[in-house]
């Protein structure tokens, strides 16, 4: 890879941008959320945050915040993941390596779709309220 | 111990985020015989009571983690360095900030391979609120510093999934053509 510029990066930007203007320019409403205490890196939740990234990215999707955290306390089952969808329970995924980082932007965000052996917290009082 | 140099700066670099840091300096270094990095912050730092206790694997933060009794990312650090021959230096000073600087003997059989700077940076610049982050690093015949501040302005911002593959793809084309 060449060595890149910020002069390079910003026309980068805008000829992604003219490829993000095409695509639905609805608001971002979904957020996955990764655990990056010292559990999560150990785990290894860099490498699932940046193929949740490269899944996103190699699916078109533009309306998913992802954000990283510090501990979320599930430290037994790190690395973890929070992924918040309206109309959805709110849930957070443990034991997220990047194959199942991917699987959570393929179903649970694409096909709203939970799975079901790798939830961890949070689904039954979203559903109970 | 962190599988790689990359997870202790992660780490690091975390906690001073989570310490309420608008600054954070990542100097990383390194050449054939050593590796050398140090994370400066100005974020609510320690006093000697509490810098002693953060050393203490058995102690975290009150209020940080809600029923967590570990903290291990400098006890962490500090087998590592154990381990293979390094140094730890913390200094702190409450309201100021904080200086974690450590080496490792590159040559070293235990020391943990370097990692992905680049994806580490990455995952660094996605915490919420309005800090910057600077990584400058260093070899003997070259060096490039890359800041979060600078992608956003650059970029827009780093919510957007291209914009967060371009800041990424940037750092590591900085990366990737240093003259080692």
């Amino acid at each position: 890879m060449a060595k890149l510029t910020l002069d390079d990066l910003r026309k980068l930007r805008d000829e992604k941008q003219k490829a993000i203007e095409k695509r639905d320019p609805s608001n971002k409403d979904a957020q996955i959320i990764v655990g990056m205490g010292t559990c999560g890196i150990a785990a290894g939740a860099k490498e699932t945050f940046n193929a949740i990234i490269d899944e996103l990215d190699a699916k078109n999707i533009s309306h998913v915040l992802v954000r990283q955290t510090g501990c979320m306390g599930l430290c037994h089952s790190e690395p973890t993941v929070e992924v918040i969808v309206p109309d959805m329970p709110t849930v957070i995924y443990g034991n997220v390596n990047a194959e199942v980082g991917k699987q959570i932007v393929n179903d649970h965000i694409v096909s709203k779709r939970l799975i079901d052996n790798h939830i961890c917290d949070k689904p039954a009082m979203d559903i109970v309220r | 111990m962190h599988a790689s140099v990359c997870d202790i700066i992660a780490d690091l670099a975390q906690n001073a985020i989570e310490a309420d840091a608008t600054r954070i300096e990542v100097d990383v270094a390194t050449d054939p015989a050593e590796i050398r990095v140090r994370i400066q912050d100005n974020g609510k730092g320690m006093d000697e009571r509490t810098l002693a206790k953060a050393k203490d694997p058995f102690y975290s933060e009150p209020g940080k983690h809600d029923r967590r009794r570990v903290g291990l990312g400098i006890p962490l650090l500090m087998q590592t360095a154990s381990a293979v021959g390094g140094t730890v230096d913390i200094q702190s000073t409450p309201g100021k900030g904080t200086c974690v600087s450590f080496t490792l003997d590159a040559r070293h059989l235990d020391t943990p391979p370097f990692g992905d700077l680049p994806e580490t940076f990455l995952g660094l610049m996605t915490f919420g609120g309005s800090y910057d982050l600077i990584l400058t690093r260093t070899t003997p015949n070259d060096n490039y510093t890359v800041s979060r501040s600078e992608l956003v302005d650059t970029l827009g911002n780093l919510e957007e999934i291209d914009n967060l593959v371009l800041a990424r793809a940037y750092v590591r084309s900085q990366e990737e053509n240093l003259n080692l």
